[in-house]
């Protein structure tokens, strides 16, 4: 069992994950999911610029060009491309990416997201975040479920900037995976040992389950 | 014409008051040379267009430390902390634009489009007093093309006639920025005869490039080295 909940949370989002799919990976959680990719040709893009990301090199093979959108230094795969940041967002806007994963900051139980701005802090930094958004065929977002305030991640409604109107799809927490409807948000799965009762009460509304019956790990 | 020139004839290329729009995300595709040069000079009140302020204390960072830089408009400054500080003492303007808009409006810049619509930042903050339009059922709005003064640009190789050709991800808003300023300057790590680059991989076409210089930095190391 993976005992850090960032891990756990991106191994859990690797399973939503298909063959042959083109993703974009945030900076935070996203990024780990590189890890539970397996032996799967899921190409990768990076919004600076390329398609068919690699892991981190050793060093002596690190090229400072050649980074992702966190700025870290990368490899490539084998049918990789190289293009311009104006190509690179056309490929995300016009819908050609399938998902995205980003992080996030809150959900509300629609499934709008914010994650760009802290209230009462410089709102100095967008980056590819709200393009990702609204463009990508598929937007999963991971967030441990409470911020270090112990306050709800999922709320009823945004309290901090959104990032757009287009809703995401999927919520993977450590606790729960949640699904936004057109009723709402709905659990689809527990990941937790923990009652829909306990979670809904932590989480300060009641939950409910997309199907009658909750699937076992 | 001849393109190729010296790094100190930069010097009169550049004035106080311009818009620059600088090729770069984080500090790969950087002109580093062509930063470091505007150093030496009295230029000041400078608009910057670029993803984003340098990093490490390179590049853009050094210019916005000797206080040349009145402007900046990129998408995102977050990671450069004095540049923060500076916003918030009322020192430094910022423009916040969503990275893929900062990309297509310079395209459009560079190739006579007057803006365009766009459905990201819909229903943002970054949308506030722009035009909002439907189209087909779904909310855009509208942003207006960017246009500079002078474009600084990072390529790895240059013909004398100015074809340029990217390295990697360093390609990033190289090419968009190339074309849409008044004066484009390429600075490469090697220029070459005339004929020696692969018409297929020419990214930027010569009609765009004004003015070449070589790089006097290498990568040693995982960073960015002055040679000279």
């Amino acid at each position: 069992m993976i005992q850090n909940k960032r891990y756990l949370i991106a191994k859990r989002i690797s399973e939503e994950l298909e063959e042959g799919q083109i993703v974009n990976l945030g900076i935070g959680i996203p990024t780990l999911v590189t890890e539970y990719l397996g032996g799967r040709k899921i190409y990768l893009q990076s919004e600076n610029g390329l398609l068919g990301m690699g892991p981190s090199p050793i060093e002596e093979k690190i090229d400072i060009d050649l980074i992702s959108a966190g700025k870290e230094p990368v490899s490539i795969l084998k049918g990789s491309s190289f293009f311009s940041s104006a190509d690179s967002f056309g490929l995300i806007r016009g819908g050609h990416v399938d998902v995205a994963i980003l992080g996030v900051l809150q959900v509300d139980i629609n499934g709008e997201i914010a994650n760009w701005a802290v209230p009462n802090q410089p709102i100095l930094g967008v980056g590819g975040a709200m393009d990702l958004l609204i463009g990508a065929k598929k937007v999963i977002v991971a967030a441990t479920l409470f911020n270090k305030h112990g306050e709800s991640k999922l709320v009823k409604n945004l309290t901090y900037n959104t990032s757009g109107i287009r809703r995401v799809d999927l919520l993977v927490s450590e606790y729960a995976v949640f699904k936004f409807t057109e009723n709402g948000v709905k659990v689809v799965e527990i990941l937790e040992d923990i009652t829909i009762e306990a979670l809904s009460e932590k989480v300060g509304f009641e939950l409910t389950y997309l199907k009658d019956k909750v699937l076992e790990r | 014409m001849k393109k190729v020139i010296e790094k100190e004839e930069l010097r009169d290329l550049v004035k106080s008051g311009d818009k620059l729009l600088v090729g770069g995300f984080g500090l790969s595709g950087t002109p580093l040379t062509i930063l470091d040069e505007l150093l030496e000079t009295d230029i000041k009140n400078l608009t910057i267009v670029s993803n984003n302020l340098g990093d490490d204390g390179q590049g853009l960072h050094k210019l916005f430390m000797q206080g040349k830089i009145k402007k900046a408009i990129g998408s995102f400054f977050t990671t450069n902390k004095e540049a923060v500080i500076a916003w918030q003492n009322g020192e430094l303007e910022i423009e916040l634009i969503p990275q893929g808009t900062l990309a297509e409006a310079l395209r459009a810049g560079g190739a006579g489009i007057g803006g365009f619509y766009t459905k990201t930042a819909v229903g943002t903050e970054l949308a506030k007093g722009k035009e909002e339009r439907e189209i087909d059922g779904e909310r855009y709005i509208f942003e207006k093309a960017i246009k500079g003064d002078v474009s600084l640009v990072r390529a790895k190789k240059a013909d004398k006639l100015g074809n340029l050709i990217y390295h990697t991800t360093a390609r990033n808003f190289n090419p968009m920025i190339a074309t849409a300023g008044k004066i484009v300057i390429a600075e490469v790590d090697e220029i070459v005869d005339v004929g020696e680059l692969d018409p297929e991989y020419i990214v930027t076409p010569h009609a765009y490039v004004d003015y070449i210089i070589e790089s006097k930095y290498v990568k040693k190391g995982g960073t960015y080295v002055d040679s000279k």
